[in-house]
C-alpha cells in the first residue's frame, strides 16, 4: 500500500512539472491555453535537455534542468553545452553560422533567429548534422550502466563452484533461463543457438529496462528511448543483419528459389519472400515504437484531463486511470521485450535452420 | 511525421551503444553466467545419476543382507533342528539304557528272591520235618506206647501236607 | 489534424480488422489451450507469432496512412 501511495504522490508531482513544463513551452504567456498535444509531442520527442523540475518562484517560472553537451557536425565539430541556448531563447554563433534550438531540434537561422515555415507548417530551415548527447543517449546510457552493473555483479556470484543462486543472482538467472530456454532454445537449433544467445539476451534486457526506465515519470527517466524510431531503427536492423548474415543455403534457397513448386509460383514467391525480407524487420521496428508510445501517449492525455477540464475534480480519476495504465504499460515493457526478443530468435531461427525437407 | 523520421545523431550513438553493451555483456556477464549454469545443470544432472547409482547400489547391498539374513535363518533351523534331534536321541538312548539296566535288576532280584523263597522252603521243609519228627516222636511216644495204627495215620497226614 | 480526415477513417478501419484478426487467433489458441493444456506453451508462442504477423501488417497499413495523410 505504501508503495502505492508514493507513486500515486510521485504521479500528480510529475503531472504538476509536466504542466509547467508544457507551459514553458509557450513562452511567457502563462496565462495562455493549456495544449495537450503539444505537451505529449513534446515529452515524446528527443530533447537537448534533461528537464529535473520546474517552480514557480514570484510568479516566475524556474526550471531545474541538466545541460547536455551538442555536437553539431558542420564545417567541422562544434562542441557545446546546450545551456548556451537558454532553453531555446538565445541564438548560439559557431563560425559564421547561427544556431536556434526551436522544439527540440537544432536548426541553422541567420543572425535574428528567423524560422520559415512551409504550407505544411514544417520548418524549412536546414539543420546541420547533429550527433549531440540528447535525452535519449543520456537515458540510453544510464540504462547500459545500470543493465551492465546488474549483470556483471550477478556473474560474479557465479565464481567458485556451483551452487545454488543467491541475492540479484536469484533474480536474474530465472529470466536469463526464460531466454535460453523459452526464446531461444525454442525457436533455434539448439546446437546453433548458443552463438546467438549473448545477442538475445541483451537486446531482451536492453529493451526491457529501456521501457521500465521511459515509465518512470521523473528525472532519471520519463524518456521516450524505445519509442523513438532510432533505436527501433537500429534494433531492427541488426536482427536484419544478424539474420541474412547468417543465413543458410537452404535459406537462400526457399527465399529466391522455392524447392518444390511450379516455376511460375516460384518466381511469384521469390518477389514476396524478397519483400518480406525487409517488411520482418520494419514491423520489429513499428511494433516497438506504436506500443511504447501510445503507452506515453494515453497516461500524458489521461493526466491533461485534469488541465483540459481545468478541475481539481477530476484528478483523482484521471489518477486512478492513469494508474491502471502504469500496470498495463509494466507488462506491456516486458511483453514488447520479449515479442521482440522471440520474433528476433524465430527469424534467425529460420534463417539457420537445416534442411528439412 | 516528426515520430516517424530516423534522427542520424541517434541512430549512430544507440549503434553504437548496442554493439558496446553486446560486447561488454557478452564478455563479462552472459559467458561466465552462462557457462556456470551449464556446469551448474551439468553438475546436478551428474549428482542425480550419481544418486540413482548410490540408490541401487544400496538396493543392492539390502538384498544381499537379506539373502545373507535369509541363509542365517536357515542354518540356525536346522542347527536348531540338529540339536533337537540330537537330544531326543539321547533321551531316547538314555531311557532305552536306563530300562535295560532296570530290567536287569529287577531280573537278578526275582532270581534272588526266587533263590530266597527256594531255600526259605527248603528249611521250612527242614523245619517242618523237624517238627513233624519232633511231632512225631512224641506222638511215638505216645502211640508206641497205644497202638501201631496211630503211627500209621501220622505217616499218612505226613503225606497229605502239602507245602506248596 | 481537424474533423474527421480519410486517413482516421483508414486508421480506425485499419485497427478494426487487426483487432478482429487477433480476436480471432487470440480465442482459437484459448480454445486450443483448453483442449489441449499440455501443450499450451507452443499453442501461446505460435499465437504470439501470428499476432505479430498481423500486428505487423496493420502496423505497415498505419504507417502509409499516416505517411499519406
Amino acid at each position: 500500500m505504501q508503495h502505492i501511495r508514493l507513486f500515486i504522490a510521485l504521479s500528480v508531482l510529475w503531472a504538476i512539472t509536466q504542466n509547467s513544463f508544457a507551459a514553458d513551452t509557450h513562452g511567457d504567456d502563462s496565462e495562455k491555453e493549456f495544449d495537450p498535444m503539444e505537451m505529449i509531442m513534446h515529452h515524446i520527442a528527443d530533447s537537448h535537455e534533461w528537464h529535473v523540475v520546474s517552480y514557480n518562484s514570484n510568479g516566475e517560472e524556474k526550471h531545474i534542468t541538466i545541460p547536455l553537451p551538442v555536437i553539431l557536425i558542420d564545417n567541422g565539430l562544434h562542441v557545446f553545452m546546450s545551456s548556451a541556448f537558454h532553453h531555446g531563447e538565445e541564438l548560439v554563433k559557431k563560425g559564421d553560422t547561427y544556431y536556434k534550438l526551436y522544439h527540440g531540434k537544432i536548426y541553422r537561422t541567420d543572425a535574428s533567429g528567423t524560422i520559415a515555415y512551409d504550407d505544411n507548417h514544417e520548418v524549412t530551415n536546414s539543420k546541420p548534422l547533429d550527433f549531440s548527447i540528447t535525452r535519449n543517449v543520456a537515458s540510453m546510457w544510464l540504462s547500459i550502466i545500470l543493465i551492465i552493473w546488474l549483470f556483471t555483479s550477478a556473474a560474479k556470484r557465479y565464481r567458485g563452484p556451483p551452487s545454488a543462486p543467491k541475492g540479484v543472482q536469484s533474480f536474474v538467472e530465472p529470466l536469463i533461463l526464460f531466454v535460453r530456454d523459452d526464446i531461444a532454445y525454442a525457436q533455434i537449433d539448439k546446437h546453433k543457438a548458443d552463438r546467438f544467445l549473448p545477442f538475445l539476451l541483451t537486446l531482451f534486457f536492453f529493451i526491457w529496462i529501456n521501457n521500465l526506465l521511459g515509465l518512470i515519470p521523473f528525472f532519471p527517466g520519463g524518456s521516450n528511448l524505445t519509442g523513438n524510431i532510432s533505436l527501433t531503427l537500429v534494433l531492427a536492423l541488426i536482427t536484419f543483419f544478424v539474420t541474412n548474415f547468417s543465413g543458410t543455403k537452404s535459406y537462400w534457397g526457399h527465399i529466391f528459389w522455392m524447392p518444390g513448386v511450379p516455376v511460375p509460383i516460384r518466381l511469384l514467391l521469390s518477389v514476396i519472400e524478397f519483400i518480406g525480407l525487409f517488411t520482418k524487420p520494419f514491423a520489429l521496428m513499428i511494433r516497438l515504437l506504436a506500443n511504447i508510445t501510445a503507452g506515453h501517449i494515453i497516461i500524458l492525455s489521461l493526466f491533461s484531463l485534469i488541465f483540459v477540464m481545468k478541475s481539481i475534480a477530476i484528478a483523482p480519476v484521471s489518477v486512478l486511470m492513469v494508474l491502471m495504465m502504469f500496470m498495463l504499460e509494466l507488462l506491456v515493457a516486458v511483453l514488447q521485450a520479449y515479442i521482440f526478443t522471440l520474433l528476433s530468435a524465430l527469424f534467425i531461427g529460420m534463417a539457420v535452420a537445416s534442411e528439412e525437407h | 511525421m516528426g515520430l516517424l523520421t530516423p534522427d542520424p545523431g541517434l541512430v549512430f550513438w544507440s549503434a553504437l551503444t548496442f554493439g558496446l553493451l553486446v560486447f561488454i555483456l557478452k564478455r563479462y556477464a552472459w559467458k561466465p553466467i552462462l557457462h556456470a549454469v551449464k556446469s551448474r545443470e551439468e553438475t546436478i544432472e551428474y549428482a542425480l545419476a550419481e544418486a540413482e547409482k548410490a540408490k541401487a547400489e544400496v538396493e543392492d547391498l539390502n538384498a544381499t543382507k537379506i539373502q545373507i539374513m535369509n541363509e542365517a535363518k536357515d542354518e540356525r533351523d536346522t542347527l536348531i533342528k540338529e540339536a533337537r534331534d540330537l537330544k531326543q536321541s539321547m533321551l531316547d538312548d538314555a531311557k532305552h539304557k536306563a530300562q535295560e539296566e532296570a530290567d536287569k535288576i529287577i531280573a537278578s532280584a526275582r532270581m534272588q528272591i526266587e533263590r530266597e523263597k527256594n531255600e526259605a522252603i527248603l528249611q521250612l521243609k527242614e523245619k517242618v520235618a523237624e517238627f513233624s519228627v519232633d511231632i512225631a516222636g512224641k506222638l511215638l511216644e505216645e502211640e508206641l506206647q497205644t497202638t501201631d495204627k496211630q503211627k500209621a495215620i501220622i505217616d499218612k497226614y505226613l503225606q497229605e501236607v502239602n507245602f506248596n | 489534424m481537424e474533423g474527421l480526415s480519410l486517413t482516421t477513417i483508414g486508421l480506425g478501419l485499419i485497427i478494426s480488422g487487426a483487432a478482429y484478426g487477433i480476436g480471432r487467433i487470440a480465442q482459437s489458441a484459448m480454445e486450443a489451450m483448453g483442449r489441449q493444456p499440455e501443450i499450451s506453451s507452443k499453442i501461446q508462442t505460435a499465437m504470439i507469432i501470428a499476432a505479430a504477423l498481423i500486428e505487423g501488417a496493420a502496423l505497415f497499413a498505419i504507417v502509409v496512412a499516416l505517411m499519406k495523410g
